[in-house]
């Protein structure tokens, strides 16, 4: 079984964390993080996203930033699954599932694994309105996110 | 030298999605940006100095001060928004 897999498709959160429990009795704890299509906050429908990746990057970088958590934090096994291509509001994006044998480092691990991928992994995000299509901005406040862990990128800015 | 330059998203949408172009030895990163901006038109809009254009190196994010080798692979895109 991948660590990461970038997909087209939908994913179910109890299948994947019953595979990623499975066979290992030293799992304590299990984090997970679900990210969603919703619609903007400023009364803006979104009819549709369209998420364009770097096949062969994406997955690369994002195993790179598992094996910064493996080191970083004592946790037992990782599944990160991210979307691509068109998904609608209310459709599942990302998932980050995190075990480890005590909770802190779980929640930890997953906390730490989103604000990377928000800032380093690379997709691009296009909103499609009734106005018309934009590409979504990187926001400041990821870049800031994965700073208190210490790392520095300059995404955004 | 020969390398592979990727665009991708909005960057993508203007330039096309690749083209392959022939350095010099030792080239960087940031002198073959330099380069496409100095064509002018749409290279020089989407890639100027002062706009947020990020880039690869076969595949892992980089930095312009790195050198560029005989069949590199480049990306320049904006800045990512995945999760």
């Amino acid at each position: 079984m991948s660590v990461v897999t970038v997909q087209s498709g939908d994913f179910d959160l109890s299948v994947e964390v019953a595979a990623l429990r499975d066979g290992d009795p030293q799992i304590g704890a299990v984090a997970t993080f679900v990210g969603t299509v919703r619609e903007r906050g400023d009364g803006a429908p979104v009819s549709a996203m369209e998420l364009e990746h770097y096949p062969g990057m994406t997955e690369r970088a994002i195993e790179a930033m598992v094996a910064e958590a493996q080191r970083r934090f004592d946790i037992r096994g990782v599944r990160v699954i991210h979307r691509v291509g068109r998904l609608l509001p209310r459709d599942q994006i990302v998932l980050v599932a995190v075990t480890s044998r005590h909770r802190h480092e779980a929640f930890q691990a997953c906390e730490f694994l989103m604000d990377y991928l928000k800032t380093q992994a690379p997709f691009w995000k296009k909103e499609t309105t009734p106005d018309g299509a934009r590409w979504v901005d990187a926001r400041q406040a990821d870049d800031d996110a994965l700073a208190r862990w210490g790392v520095r990128v300059d995404n955004a800015a | 030298m020969k390398i592979h330059v990727r665009y991708f998203a909005s960057l993508r949408e203007a330039l096309g999605a690749s083209e392959s172009i022939d350095v010099a030895a030792g080239t960087t990163l940031g002198a073959l940006r330099d380069a496409l901006i100095a064509r002018g038109g749409e290279h020089a809009r989407c890639l100027a100095r002062g706009r947020a254009v990020r880039c690869a190196l076969d595949q892992v994010m980089a930095d312009e001060a790195q050198p560029l080798r005989d069949g590199t692979e480049v990306a320049f895109f904006p800045p990512v928004t995945g999760g």
